[in-house]
C-alpha cells in the first residue's frame, strides 16, 4: 500500500464516521417521538408506529438501502445516494432506538408522572423537566450500543455507491493485487471508531457521576 | 403499481428461491456456529491464561469487524494466501466464523451465571472433564440462551443479505436481479424486505414456543 492509499482509506472512514452520525443525529430523536407515541397509546399512530418498527428490525441494511435509492425515483421521488443513504441510516437505527426508548419510558414510575401534574406542570414541561432527564441517563448505554451496530451494518451503503472504508479497502485491493493489506487497515479503522464511541459513552457517564453523584 | 407487482408475482419462483438460499445458509451457519462456540466457550472460561486469551482476542477481533468487511476478508484476502472459495463456501465461511464468536459470547454469558453449587454437585456426583461439560454445563446454558440465540439468528438472516454483494444468489440478491431485469424496484424490494419480515416473525414465534416448552417440562 502507497501513501496515497492510506489517505483514500482516511478518507473512506471520514464517509463512514460522518454518515453515521448525521443518520445517528437524525435516527436518536425520531426514535424517541416514536417511543412516545407508543408510550402515550396514541390509537390508530401507535399502531402503525409498532407496525413500522417490528418490519424495520427485521430488514438488512442492504435491502433498506437498495429499495430506498431504487424505488423513490420509481415513485416519482428523485434521490441521490448520500441522501439515500443517510434516510435509509437513520429509518434503521430509528427503529431500534424507539425500543431503547420505550424500555426506559415503560418502566418510568408513574407515581412521578401524577406528582408533577399534581405540581401543575403541563405534559410537556413534566416531560422537559421529569421525564426526559432520567430517561436518557437510562438509555444511554443502550443507545451507544446501537450506534456501534449501525457502525457496523454501515458498509450496506455501498451498495449505492458511496465510498466507505470498506469500499476504498477492496478498491485499494483491486488495484494493488493484495486485498489483505487494505483490509486490516480497514479493520484497524472499524475498531477505533466503534472504540471512539464506546470513550465518549464513558465520559458521558463519568462526567454525570461526578455532577450528580449517580450514572 | 399493481403491474408492477404482476410482474414480480409471475417471477415468484425466483423470489422464493433467493428466499430458499437465504433459509438454508441461515440455518446451516446457525447450527456451525454453535457447534464451532461451544470449544471456544470452553476456552473463554478455562484456567489456562494463554488459551483464554487467544479466544478472547479472536471474539473481540469479530466483535469490532463489520460483516461485510469480513466476508471481503474471505472472499478476496484468503485467495491471497492460498486459501481458495467459491462464493457460497466463502459466504457461509464468513457467516460461521463471524457468529460463532457472537454465540461463544453470549454461550459464556449463560455459564458464567450458572449457579456455582450447580457444577459442584456435578463434580460430587463424579461427573468431570468432558461429561461434566455435556451432561451438567452444557444445557442449562444452552436453555438459558435461547431468547438470545434466536435474537442472533435473526441477526444472521440481516448479515446475510450482505452477501448478495459477493453474487450469492440469496434473496436480496434475486431481488436485486428482478428489479434490474424488469425495472420494478419498488415492488421487488417491498417484497424482499416482507419475505425478511416473515422469515423474523417465524424465529421470534419458535423461540417462544422452545420457551413455553422449556418452561413446562423444568
Amino acid at each position: 500500500m502507497r501513501a496515497y492509499d492510506y489517505i483514500s482509506l482516511l478518507q473512506g472512514a471520514a464517509v463512514t464516521v460522518s454518515l453515521s452520525l448525521i443518520g445517528i443525529a437524525l435516527g436518536v430523536p425520531i426514535g424517541l417521538m416514536l417511543a412516545l407515541v407508543r408510550w402515550s397509546g396514541v390509537p390508530v399512530l401507535g399502531r402503525a408506529v409498532a407496525a413500522y418498527v417490528s418490519v424495520l428490525r427485521a430488514t438488512p441494511l442492504v435491502t433498506l438501502a437498495l429499495l430506498v435509492f431504487f424505488a423513490l425515483p420509481n415513485i416519482g421521488v428523485p434521490i441521490d445516494p448520500v441522501p439515500a443513504a443517510i434516510a435509509s441510516l437513520a429509518m434503521n437505527t430509528a427503529a431500534f432506538n424507539c425500543e431503547i426508548w420505550r424500555a426506559a419510558l415503560t418502566d418510568f414510575p408513574r407515581t412521578q408522572l401524577d406528582a408533577a401534574t399534581a405540581a401543575g406542570m403541563t405534559t410537556g414541561l413534566a416531560f422537559r423537566r421529569i421525564v426526559f432527564p432520567q430517561i436518557w441517563r437510562i438509555s444511554l448505554p443502550g443507545l451507544v450500543n446501537e450506534m456501534t451496530l449501525l457502525i457496523k451494518s454501515s458498509p450496506a451503503i455501498a451498495v449505492v455507491g458511496i465510498v466507505d472504508i470498506t469500499r476504498a479497502a477492496v478498491r485499494i485491493g483491486a488495484q494493488t493485487y493484495e486485498p489483505l493489506p487494505p483490509f486490516l487497515a480497514a479493520t484497524v479503522l472499524y475498531f477505533m471508531v466503534v472504540l471512539g464511541f464506546v470513550r465518549v459513552q464513558r465520559a458521558i457517564e463519568s462526567h454525570m457521576d461526578r455532577k450528580f453523584g449517580f450514572a | 403499481m399493481t403491474r408492477e407487482f404482476a410482474i414480480v408475482w409471475a417471477h415468484r419462483d425466483r423470489l422464493l428461491e433467493g428466499l430458499a438460499n437465504t433459509i438454508w445458509l441461515c440455518v446451516l451457519a446457525t447450527i456451525l456456529a454453535l457447534v464451532i462456540a461451544g470449544p471456544i466457550t470452553v476456552a473463554l472460561m478455562s484456567a489456562n491464561r494463554p488459551l483464554r486469551a487467544v479466544a478472547r482476542g479472536f471474539v473481540d477481533a469479530m466483535r469490532c469487524v463489520p460483516f461485510l468487511l469480513l466476508a471481503y476478508i474471505v472472499y478476496y484476502g484468503l485467495p491471497s494466501l492460498g486459501i481458495r472459495f467459491n462464493n457460497w463456501s466463502a459466504g457461509l465461511c464468513a457467516l460461521v466464523t463471524y457468529n460463532a464468536a457472537y454465540m461463544a459470547e453470549i454461550l459464556r454469558g449463560a455459564w458464567a451465571s450458572l449457579p456455582r453449587e450447580h457444577v459442584d454437585a456435578g463434580h460430587a456426583f463424579g461427573f468431570s472433564g468432558a461429561r461434566l461439560y455435556w451432561r451438567i454445563i452444557l444445557p442449562p446454558v444452552v436453555m438459558a440462551c435461547v431468547p438470545v440465540i434466536g435474537n442472533q439468528m435473526i441477526q444472521i438472516i440481516k448479515d446475510s443479505a450482505f452477501l448478495t454483494i459477493i453474487a450469492v444468489p440469496e434473496l436480496t440478491h434475486e431481488a436485486s436481479a428482478i428489479q434490474s431485469m424488469y425495472y420494478v424496484p419498488f415492488a421487488a424490494f417491498v417484497a424482499a424486505v416482507a419475505l425478511y419480515w416473515l422469515l423474523c416473525r417465524i424465529v421470534e414465534t419458535l423461540v417462544a414456543a422452545v420457551e413455553r416448552r422449556a418452561e413446562a417440562t423444568r
